[in-house]
């Protein structure tokens, strides 16, 4: 049902949201591609999926690591030290 | 510190920092118990892999000669150890990752078309909110909340690119998968996302 074959010319939106991964990963054939870029241009829904998929992505790409508690840190400290331990010089 | 390359670091700490050390795992410390929290049953197991892998590259790190980068490296042993832990909880892994990923989850609700395929119920807006209204730690947190609840192999994929910006080869290094089924994982994994995104945020336009 997903990947719906692509045998009419036009896409319909239902098709075109499978189809949005793939073009951002450049993933396409040339005729899929210029199929799908011409949908956009008739239609502002799948252009504003589109733009929300990117932007998707540029949030979760922000996610910054979060930071490690005392007690951790401690942790990999005395992991380290102990490896040093074994390891005296390099 | 924070500023320095892995390799910089990673010089650092064989030269007996550690303070490079501790830099080195704060800087990756999020995404490797991500990754490790998606084959074991347990946030405690899950740490204990994290705490194990690091071991293992202090161990191992004069057979790490660079070819690869660093990051791929420790998380291909993340994910070894991962898997292992995760077999022994007796918890099902995904075997046979070579095998095609299940097609059969839409990236929007079905019900959302008309019969003909044409949106019924089209995209809610949020991109605006998102930028300018939301505060943006709520926002953060609230991402992070949604891909902690994706499917364990989606979020695989989706905190390897999308977090961490490993390239799609790379992923599929770490994770042994196929580029195609690191394609369906990512996208059916970014397309829950702007979902649970549309569902906190969105305005019908």
């Amino acid at each position: 049902m997903m990947r719906l074959r692509l045998r009419r010319r036009d896409l319909v939106c239902q098709q075109a949201v499978e189809l949005v991964t793939d073009y951002l990963e450049d993933a396409l054939s040339g005729a899929d591609r210029r199929r799908y870029e011409a949908h956009l241009a008739g239609c502002p829904h799948c252009t504003e999926y589109l733009a929300q998929m990117r932007k998707t992505i540029e949030l979760t790409g922000g996610l910054t690591p979060e930071d490690l508690t005392t007690q951790m840190q401690d942790d990999f400290i005395a992991l380290y030290r102990q490896w040093r331990g074994d390891h005296p010089t390099d | 510190m924070g500023q320095d390359t892995d390799a910089e670091l990673l010089a650092a700490l064989r030269g007996g920092d550690e303070r490079a050390f501790v830099t080195l795992v704060r800087r990756h410390h999020t995404t490797m118990l991500r990754l490790a929290s998606s084959f074991v049953p347990s946030a405690a197991v899950a740490e204990e892999v994290v705490q194990d892998t690091w071991v293992g590259v202090l161990r191992g790190i004069g057979g790490f000669e660079g070819r690869s980068s660093f990051r791929t490296w420790l998380f291909r042993i993340l994910v070894n150890r991962a898997k292992t832990a995760g077999a022994r909880e007796r918890r099902t892994i995904a075997v046979g990752d070579t095998a095609a990923v299940s097609d059969t989850e839409a990236a929007v609700a079905a019900s959302r078309f008309a019969g003909r395929g044409g949106w019924l119920s089209p995209p809610e807006r949020w991109i605006e909110e998102a930028e300018d209204r939301v505060d943006a730690g709520k926002l953060a947190d609230f991402i992070r909340t949604a891909v902690a609840g994706l499917p364990d192999r989606q979020r695989q994929v989706v905190v390897l690119r999308d977090v961490e910006g490993l390239t799609s080869e790379e992923v599929c290094g770490v994770l042994e998968i196929s580029e195609s089924n690191q394609r369906v994982l990512l996208h059916r994994g970014r397309s829950r996302l702007r979902q649970a995104i549309e569902t906190g945020y969105g305005r019908p336009s």
